[in-house]
């Protein structure tokens, strides 16, 4: 990629940073948190970029990701007194991680849409377990937690307040995108984009394409995971609608309507969902979900590479 | 216009056509013409463009530039469908029956048409049988279990269903045992009487000689000869050129 | 823990009439797949439909047959309309945007769904009241109507496909589409039609499934969930699969909910699913080839 080009790209990324810090400190609360909240859908729909525009695999699965990501951070709050954010860390990703490895099982198996209904399926057996579990999962009614500090054991705690939740989770969702960067970029992110262009021909030259798969599906899975601690950072508390899949399906609205295979085009996708959400639900209070379907759908049709998509390759330099 | 310098009524023209497969550029302004019953040879190597010609002629693929004009009207992105309505049929190569259908299932694609009675539809199918034998015995058998040879009659048969006006024929001895292609020249005889162009692409040079009046020698996606078959048949020095026979 | 043998008989009729009600639902669904490729996400809104234009019709006329004849026709008309204006134009395209296209089209039908009707659920009665005695139990005649209801349509289905030219236009267009077109089967009528027939039946399904439950907005997705589970189990694009399927887990989930609660009934659906993934993957009730 050309000097210029470099440039452009991370004086642009510097600008955004610098708008992202400053925001809470000038919007009012309610879009504060609304912000807060697209950038930690935003991480979500970016992990499930990583299988359907980087490895070629659409995946109805990641609400279960999620949902266990916010799950198990529940428990971690809940069981251990006083509440840990390393702990919730820790469970949340070690339940996310355990689902995807179930479901990178099978990923193995399945070809393109029986993947995507199965892994819509498995969503959905996660969503009838925590639903009636309810002495573990509170059931219908979720859980409730308390926010534990931002803390180091050992050398420092302090507690979250609005302002600097909004940063740590920025802080989250930009090292990730940067990570998840360095991924796809690397021989093993070029060794997944060729199996989305063509699975038979990789195999051929040699690549093991199970293997590549199972560790996109886990790193997609974890990615989800950890929106899903962050979301019940920000939320205190747990539902199982979270896991119920048409929160997966929102999930690949937003990579298609945002560009999919360019990592920060789901950001934006959600981004642009949410708002459109938000501003039609003002106008239309019963029947917003309508247009917004519509739009979805005149998108799919007319601009199927999404709003970014035409930046592709040059994201992916 | 043909060599030797009489006007022919052209049933079916194609003007200069180009087309694209991405990025490749196949056909590179093909031109040729066949005549209200008349057998028109195809010849050339392997890739010259020979099978993408027939397609464009039948709506499978889209030129890119250029005209295809039937009966004097242009057709060229009309959908296959309304082609074969106007009487084109195709048999494509590798034949390309529906196995799983009935060899009377696969003729009823093309024999249920409105418009048409159904008197005049026993008298035809009984009549095609006629030509086939063959498939007269095997007419409740799915098409997957037929041999080769039998598909290929199948395949024929199924396009002879739409009364076509003209039927393109690709490649219908490629795999077939040395006695069928006799089999295969008897029903391009068989279409020659009953007043069907055919416009024959083949590998086989000696019958395409036999069968056909008129032979257009394509090259790199261009007509480079065209001459009345009589005349190779005795001059065959283009056909080493062309083909390296 | 002795289960009286009349409730496990009684269990059985539930589960037939439950299996043919979901092989009605998921017959469309397979037709469509194996015809066209499409993945129908919007199968449930218009099993849900067809329930709510019964509920209107039934309303207006009195009348359960002709409700049902009338949504069925009603529903299949949209279900022309929704192909033309979404699936055609993207023929030919990666079949994720299909899955996608359906998935919107769902979210406008069941948003639309509840803005017309609101949140509250309704009620179609049955056609005829009237129980007959299974054992112990005074058991409805409307529910082995549906069942036999069900099984005719389905019926009806399979003579179309085997024997008119219809059904030798569609067999066709299924097994090579290029052909077809070559043989002046006019495709994208023949599509247009599949699509509408599998929106015909769901809407069928969910004008006899109406009196049995209330009929409301969200009827539709459980369904979806399980009618995709039934075509994959029973092996997609395969019809007599698919009704197989349906019997087969509707019987064991009848038989589970002897156990346990209804809604974790269905956890037993997931488990075929898994097993069939793992060991027979193209379809429980399909011969694996060679």
């Amino acid at each position: 990629m050309s000097r210029r080009r470099t440039t452009v790209y991370w004086t642009g990324f510097c600008v955004l940073m610098g708008l992202l810090i400053i925001a809470p400190l000038v919007l009012p609360e309610f879009w504060r948190r609304f912000l807060t909240e697209i950038l930690i859908w935003g991480l979500l729909a970016m992990s499930s970029d990583i299988l359907i525009g980087y490895t070629g695999m659409v995946s109805f699965g990641h609400s279960a990701f999620f949902g266990l990501g916010i799950y198990g951070a529940a428990a971690a709050l809940l069981s251990v007194n006083p509440p840990s954010l390393l702990l919730a860390l820790l469970c949340g990703l070690v339940a996310a991680a355990a689902a995807a490895a179930f479901v990178a099982y099978f990923s193995t198996r399945l070809r393109d849409i029986y993947f995507a209904i199965t892994t819509l399926i498995f969503s959905q057996i996660f969503y009838v377990i925590i639903f009636t579990w309810t002495e573990m999962t509170g059931g219908e009614n979720g859980l409730t937690f308390s926010r534990p500090p931002l803390a180091i054991p050992g050398l420092f705690s302090v507690r979250f307040t609005p302002d600097t939740l909004h940063w740590f989770v920025l802080g989250v969702v930009v090292l990730s995108y940067l990570l998840l960067r360095r991924i796809t970029q690397s021989p093993f992110g070029m060794v997944l984009q060729s199996i989305r262009e063509n699975e038979a021909r990789t195999r051929a030259i040699g690549y093991s394409v199970e293997r590549y798969k199972m560790v996109a599906v886990m790193l997609s899975g974890l990615f989800a995971g950890l929106a899903g601690v962050l979301y019940a950072l920000q939320n205190q508390f747990a539902a199982p609608d979270f896991v119920f899949f048409l929160v997966s399906g929102e999930v690949v609205i937003f990579n298609v309507i945002g560009g999919i295979g360019t990592l920060v085009g789901p950001i934006v996708g959600a981004a642009f969902f949410l708002l459109l959400r938000e501003g039609l639900s003002r106008f239309f209070t019963e029947y917003y979900l309508i247009f917004v379907g519509l739009i979805f759908i005149a998108m799919v049709i007319f601009l199927p590479q999404g709003l970014l998509g035409f930046a592709r390759r040059w994201l992916n330099e | 216009m043909s060599p030797n310098g009489t006007a022919v009524q052209a049933l079916v023209k194609v003007d200069d056509i180009h087309t694209y497969y991405g990025k490749s550029h196949i056909l590179h302004g093909v031109s040729l013409e066949v005549g209200t019953g008349e057998v028109v040879g195809l010849l050339g190597r392997n890739g010259v463009g020979k099978s993408t010609t027939l397609k464009a002629i039948m709506g499978l693929v889209h030129p890119s530039q250029g005209r295809v004009l039937f009966e004097g009207r242009p057709i060229t992105h009309l959908p296959a469908h309304r082609l074969a309505r106007l009487g084109i049929g195709y048999v494509p190569e590798d034949r390309r029956i529906f196995r799983l259908l009935s060899v009377t299932e696969n003729l009823r694609t093309g024999l249920d048409r409105h418009g048409v009675s159904k008197a005049r539809k026993t008298a035809l199918l009984e009549k095609v049988y006629g030509y086939f034998p063959v498939l007269a015995e095997r007419r409740n058998q799915a098409g997957g279990t037929l041999s080769g040879g039998e598909q290929q009659m199948l395949a024929i048969a199924r396009a002879m269903m739409l009364e076509p006006k003209i039927i393109l024929l690709d490649e219908p001895t490629e795999g077939l045992m040395p006695r069928m292609v006799a089999e295969i020249l008897r029903i391009i005889d068989v279409l020659h009487r009953e007043n069907v162009a055919v416009l024959l692409v083949e590998q086989n040079v000696p019958l395409t000689l036999e069968a056909g009046r008129r032979i257009y020698i394509i090259e790199k996606g261009v007509v480079r000869h065209h001459a009345m078959a009589s005349d190779l048949r005795v001059n065959d020095a283009v056909i080493h050129q062309y083909l390296g026979v | 823990m002795g289960i009286p043998i009349e409730q496990i008989l009684i269990q059985t009729v539930n589960g037939i009439v439950t299996g043919m009600i979901l092989a009605l639902v998921a017959s469309g669904l397979t037709l469509i797949f194996g015809i066209m490729d499409v993945v129908n996400f919007a199968h449930g809104e218009l099993f849900m439909l067809g329930a709510y234009v019964g509920v209107i019709i039934l309303a207006a006329t009195g009348d359960f047959w002709i409700a049902l004849i009338a949504a069925t026709l009603l529903v299949a008309l949209l279900g022309a309309a929704i192909y033309l204006t979404t699936l055609r134009p993207l023929l030919g395209r990666d079949p994720l945007y299909t899955i996608l296209a359906t998935f919107g089209v769902s979210l406008v039908l069941q948003n639309y769904a509840l803005w017309q009707f609101g949140p509250a659920a309704r009620k179609i009665g049955e056609p005829f009241t009237g129980q007959f005695t299974l054992f112990y139990l005074d058991y409805p005649w409307y529910r082995v109507v549906i069942a036999l209801l069900s099984a005719a349509i389905i019926g009806a289905l399979w003579l179309f496909l085997k024997f008119g030219t219809w059904g030798i236009w569609i067999r066709a267009t299924t097994q090579d589409r290029v052909m077809a077109q070559a043989m002046g089967i006019p495709v994208p009528w023949v599509l247009t039609a599949v699509f509408a027939i599998g929106a015909g039946m769901a809407a069928a399904s969910g004008v006899l499934f109406g009196p049995l439950v209330g009929v409301n907005h969200t009827m539709g997705v459980d369904w979806v969930l399980k009618a995709f589970i039934v075509v994959v189990v029973g092996g997609m694009g395969n019809l007599a699969g698919s009704i197989a399927a349906a019997i087969f887990i509707s019987l064991l989930e009848a038989y589970a909910s002897l156990w346990v609660s209804p809604a974790q009934a269905v956890i037993v659906s997931f488990v075929v699913l898994i097993l069939t993934l793992l060991f027979r993957p193209t379809g429980l009730f399909v011969p694996t080839s060679k």
